[in-house]
């Protein structure tokens, strides 16, 4: 045979492994849809005049994933890791080996969404009531929730939660001086808007009549180990309230903040086998007393019954949150951190209460032998209290001894002008304490035998047990959490078993190789605020990715501060209203917000201290311009922002978008286009280009990092020149402008997944992968509608990148509600689209580019076989009420059990879609809403109780 | 002892300057299985409008909203243990607040059962 030279790019990653369809598939795809060309389809979706003109380039194609690496380990190297002890919020720690393979670098983990769905959700809804229960024991307090984006933000929503529940009509907040510098600023930074006023002072010096609340840190920054109980009883005499924010490794040995009698506890739990990661992602706590649950934010993990009786996990009391509430949410907060939190809590299971004690003794018996050995030195050691930070006064000495740590691999942190801090952790080796000494000019051997001292006195120590339920209490054979690490993951779909066709939250693919730098030490073991020369590669690696997501966006500049979609509307906002207040309009408060927004939206408006007022959508659910030029009038004094979304919250590219920027730009408010959707418009259409002035961008959405469950996330602003010297700074870099996150670039560890995308796709990569997210969506949109209407097109009969399906009708004709078929799609084997939003009572699905056709038609003829079953109970062949849709998901529990319903196993059991042997089986029946919210349980049950729960 | 309705979906019946007060049959089949109701305390005073309470379902929260200026003389204690009472007998045992009216007049603003009726037809 002739050797013919072949056509097939082997390494190209953009068309060989991201994108889902081949060539081959397309061309059926769009036979389909009923167009000849991948281009002609986009021609007719996009409007014209909203365009890019030039395409998307980086000066050549896209990296095969070997020069990816290549590349990427380059820049890495250009980071220097040392042994950083600066403390700070931020510690060395150990990622326990199964836990960093089967879990951190586990899709099964990482590429899980947010638990709404309950029934395909049990394993990580049990990791995280594990992470709600380590919590809650350790702070003494009764009641936690899954986890905040960092200890700052929580801190700060701490603040914000007791405004509203304090009985005390002060407005004034008192913020203990000991505090992190970054908790410091970010509480200043929320409390402006709000017009709270914040005290930042020594606890001693404290008016609790004239603060509805006050937190302290514990122990403070600089090693300070206090008692805040006489502090807090004279909070609550004035009916103020006391947060306590605590390191939860010191909560190990000391009295907690439950037993001091506070009222709210914040944390960071990075010290439970989290590394640093320049600054994040970590999963930060907030516990508190149970009157006071209501008024927490974040998502809550709560125990209920599936419809046979049995324990089933859930997320509670959802009326809190953002999509319920909107602007009257107690929060913005959507994106937690659920597979750090998930990593945190298997470190408590890993190690158990004696483990997690040891650990702590250990750090502790460190500390107190590196200041005695300072103190030999001649230095004076404060405090006299500590449980593993000391601060010594080193005088003119500063600048020699921080050098001096350098040289010998160490970073100290500088405290003042005079001073030197040092925190040890569970990685500190007696070479690490040996070295210290030598930069402070010693030269002694640490003897662990020969020092055995303590410098915690008995009154600080707790007497409470923790971490006592059974769970913590496994063989602590590498077995049994290997195992039990498995089989909560084998509970659970995501993406790594099927599609997740979540309209609105681009469930893509997180390609492995993206992943991979996320743990080199080079990236994860950098401690936030290191001299900059050590961090020289995450510079040029946020350097680059930032220039090509201006390139994307039509943006000025980046701010990767943010550490969530919600998070960067917020950050967005504030750098929209400081540019008013710059300009003397400061007095601008009102916000247009169209009715179908995301509830984040008017939530983070509120967090501003702007007046949301909606607007209207028409009947093919596009903005009202009318009603929207009305308002813009009417308010043209106040105007403040508008915020819109593009393409629509209804998957439709509107014509009128620039209109609406103009008319917003006309009566001096500025433009926020939620980037939600980029996934539609990367190579097509720039926000920026279209009248925006600022926008997020979900990198946990579009830019492929993994949404671990329920977080990590990553919302960095993009903004037009006139806004840059708006946006959010950092105390550590001197900025005058306040920061919104604890650590100057947000979550910097999972940037390589974002930068790593962009590198291998190119700029034809992107675009080609926007083109098939729409093909894929109106390929959907194409088969399905036999079977349901599809709610919202465009002028030309097009849909974006997702589209609703309609299910309304079969509410009234067959009794079947939207939950039905997302619990029917379950033993279909799917994750169900997003339901009842924007449109209560229909389904949104957004398939991605990332999907193969043979995927997207085994969940046409899911969707398909439903509305058969559908129209069966309409022509009065099925019982209306005993049927596969109301009794979804079915369980092996249902098919050993007595069958005695009017369809068989095998339908029940083995609808379309359902892969044979390798069905997915939902772990409990239909989960009951209602009762998990009226008895509420949101720490890990005894075991008696699951038995009882039967009954 | 007559029964008026707001356009908010809340249901007042009144004796002499004394009412109960309530949300719809209506407005409780809509919210769905009730799981929580937070209740102002007796002695509070409000106006017509003013939010009085929030009825929250597993999916939606619901204000409700005063249908007449008043005091509040008692709120309904058995919701808070059982709030499930409010899809049982939300005309019924599931009342919200026994109130003082201040101003009767205001109650020519509300409904009869037939203008309710048709309000929701």
């Amino acid at each position: 045979m002739p050797f013919e030279i072949t056509t097939y790019q082997a390494y190209d990653f953009a068309n060989r492994r991201h994108i889902g369809p081949s060539p081959a598939e397309m061309e059926e795809m769009l036979k389909v849809v009923g167009f000849d060309s991948l281009d002609d389809l986009i021609d007719a979706t996009v409007p014209p005049s909203i365009r890019q003109k030039d395409p998307l380039d980086w000066g050549g194609p896209g990296l095969s994933e070997r020069d990816a690496l290549f590349h990427m380990r380059e820049v890495a190297e250009k980071n220097k890791v040392l042994t950083s002890l600066i403390g700070q919020g931020y510690y060395g720690t150990t990622t326990p080996a199964p836990i960093l393979r089967n879990i951190l670098e586990n899709p099964a983990w990482y590429t899980a969404y947010t638990p709404y769905q309950p029934e395909i959700s049990q394993g990580r809804l049990e990791a995280l009531l594990n992470f709600q229960t380590m919590v809650s024991d350790l702070t003494g307090l009764d009641i936690a929730n899954a986890s905040l984006l960092d200890e700052s933000t929580a801190a700060a929503e701490a603040m914000t939660m007791a405004k509203r529940s304090a009985k005390s009509k002060a407005n004034a907040f008192f913020v203990d001086e000991n505090c992190h510098p970054q908790n410091i600023a970010v509480i200043q930074t929320r409390a402006e808007p709000l017009g709270i006023e914040v005290i930042v002072g020594n606890p001693d010096d404290l008016d609790p009549a004239a603060v509805f609340g006050a937190i302290f840190q514990y122990p403070g920054t600089y090693g300070h180990v206090r008692d805040f109980t006489g502090l807090i009883e004279k909070l609550h005499e004035n009916k103020a309230l006391a947060i306590i924010a605590a390191d939860p490794l010191a909560l190990a040995l000391l009295k907690s903040p439950g037993e001091m009698g506070a009222d709210i506890a914040v944390g960071s739990t990075q010290r439970f086998g989290v590394p640093m990661g320049f600054g994040g992602p970590h999963a930060a706590y907030m516990a508190c007393k149970d009157a006071f649950k209501r008024s927490m934010p974040g998502r809550i993990i709560g125990v209920s019954v599936d419809s046979r009786g049995k324990k089933a996990y859930r997320l509670a009391l959802q009326t809190r949150e953002q999509h319920i509430r909107r602007e009257k949410a107690n929060s913005n907060v959507c994106t937690a951190q659920a597979l750090l939190a998930v990593i945190a809590s298997m470190y408590a299971v890993y190690h158990g209460p004696d483990g997690v004690k040891a650990i702590a003794q250990s750090v502790h018996r460190k500390t107190s032998r590196m200041a005695k050995g300072l103190e030999s030195l001649g230095f004076e050691v404060q405090p006299e209290v500590f449980f593993d930070t000391i601060t010594v006064e080193v005088g003119a000495l500063q600048g020699v001894i921080l050098n001096a740590g350098v040289a010998n691999g160490i970073n100290l942190r500088k405290v003042g002008e005079t001073r030197v801090g040092i925190s040890l952790d569970e990685q500190t080796r007696p070479e690490t304490i040996e070295a210290v000494w030598r930069a402070f000019g010693g030269n002694m051997k640490d003897d662990s035998e020969a020092n055995r001292e303590y410098r915690l006195p008995q009154h600080a120590l707790r007497e409470s047990e923790y971490l006592t339920h059974p769970i913590f209490h496994l063989n602590r054979a590498e077995a049994e959490i290997t195992r039990y690490m498995r089989r909560l993951a084998d509970r659970d779909l995501a993406l790594d078993r099927a599609m997740i066709p979540l309209g609105s939250c681009t469930m893509k693919l997180n390609a492995t190789i993206e992943m991979i730098p996320v743990t080199w030490p080079e990236f994860s073991n950098l401690h936030p605020f290191v001299p900059e020369d050590q961090a020289a590669g995450y510079y040029e690696m946020i350097a680059d990715l930032n220039d090509k997501l201006c390139q994307i966006t039509g943006y000025d500049a980046i701010s990767q501060q943010p550490n969530s979609g919600a998070q960067g509307e917020y950050a967005g906002l504030l750098t929209i209203r400081n540019y008013h207040k710059a300009r003397g309009e400061g007095h601008r408060n009102i916000c247009l917000i169209p009715t179908s927004a995301h509830g984040t939206n008017p939530a983070s408006a509120q967090m501003v201290g702007y007046k949301v007022v909606p607007v209207k959508s028409d009947d093919h659910g596009n903005i009202d311009i009318a009603d929207f030029r009305e308002k813009a009038e009417k308010y043209s004094d106040d105007l403040a922002a508008c915020m819109i979304t593009y393409p629509s919250t209804h998957g439709v590219f509107e014509e009128t978008v620039q209109e609406v920027c103009q008319i917003t730009h006309d009566h001096g408010g500025q433009v926020y286009i939620d980037g939600a959707n980029m996934n539609a418009m990367v190579g097509l259409v720039q926000p920026g280009k279209i009248g925006g002035d600022v926008s997020h961008l979900n990198l946990h959405k579009t830019f492929c990092i993994p949404h671990g469950g329920g977080g990590p996330g990553m919302g960095p602003i993009g903004v037009k020149a006139h806004l840059e010297p708006y946006l959010p700074g950092h105390p550590e870099y001197g900025s005058s402008v306040g920061p919104v996150s604890a650590a100057p670039f947000g979550s910097p560890s999972i940037l390589p997944v974002s930068w790593a995308y962009v590198l291998l796709m190119g700029g034809n990569g992107l675009t080609q992968a926007t083109k098939v997210a729409i093909l894929n969506a109106n390929y959907i949109a194409a088969r399905l509608k036999q079977g349901y209407d599809i709610l919202y097109t465009s002028e030309t009969g097009r849909v974006a990148h997702e589209c609703i399906l309609d299910t309304r009708p079969l509410a009234d004709s067959a009794g079947v509600s939207v939950d039905d078929i997302a619990k029917r799609l379950i033993d279909n084997g799917f994750h169900a689209p997003t339901m009842s939003w924007p449109v209560a009572g229909t389904l949104m699905v957004e398939p991605t580019e990332s999907e193969p056709k043979a995927e997207l038609d085994r969940f046409c003829d899911a969707m398909l076989s439903i509305r058969a079953e559908a129209q069966d109970i309409i022509d009065g062949k099925m019982d209306a009420e005993n049927n596969p849709l109301k009794n979804a998901p079915h369980t092996v529990a249902d098919l050993v059990g007595e069958w005695n319903r009017p369809y068989s196993r095998e339908q029940a059991c083995y609808p379309a879609g359902s892969l044979d042997v390798d069905k997915y089986w939902s772990p409990v029946n239909r989960v009951d809403n209602a009762y998990g919210d009226r008895n509420l349980v949101c720490t890990c049950p005894p075991m008696s109780d699951y038995a009882e729960a039967a009954e | 002892m007559t029964t008026y309705y707001s356009e908010e979906h809340e249901w007042i019946t009144v004796d002499g300057d004394t009412a109960t007060v309530g949300i719809t049959a209506h407005a409780a089949e809509q919210l769905g299985e009730i799981v929580y109701v937070e209740q102002k305390d007796g002695g509070d005073t409000f106006e017509k409008g003013d939010e009085i309470g929030v009825v929250e379902s597993v999916k939606a929260a619901s204000e409700i909203y005063a249908p007449v200026d008043g005091e509040i003389v008692a709120a309904n204690e058995a919701l808070a243990d059982n709030p499930a009472k409010l899809n049982e007998s939300p005309e019924g045992d599931g009342w919200l607040y026994k109130i003082k009216l201040s101003d009767t007049s205001q109650l020519n603003d509300l409904m009869d059962l037939d203008g309710y009726k048709s309000f929701i037809a």
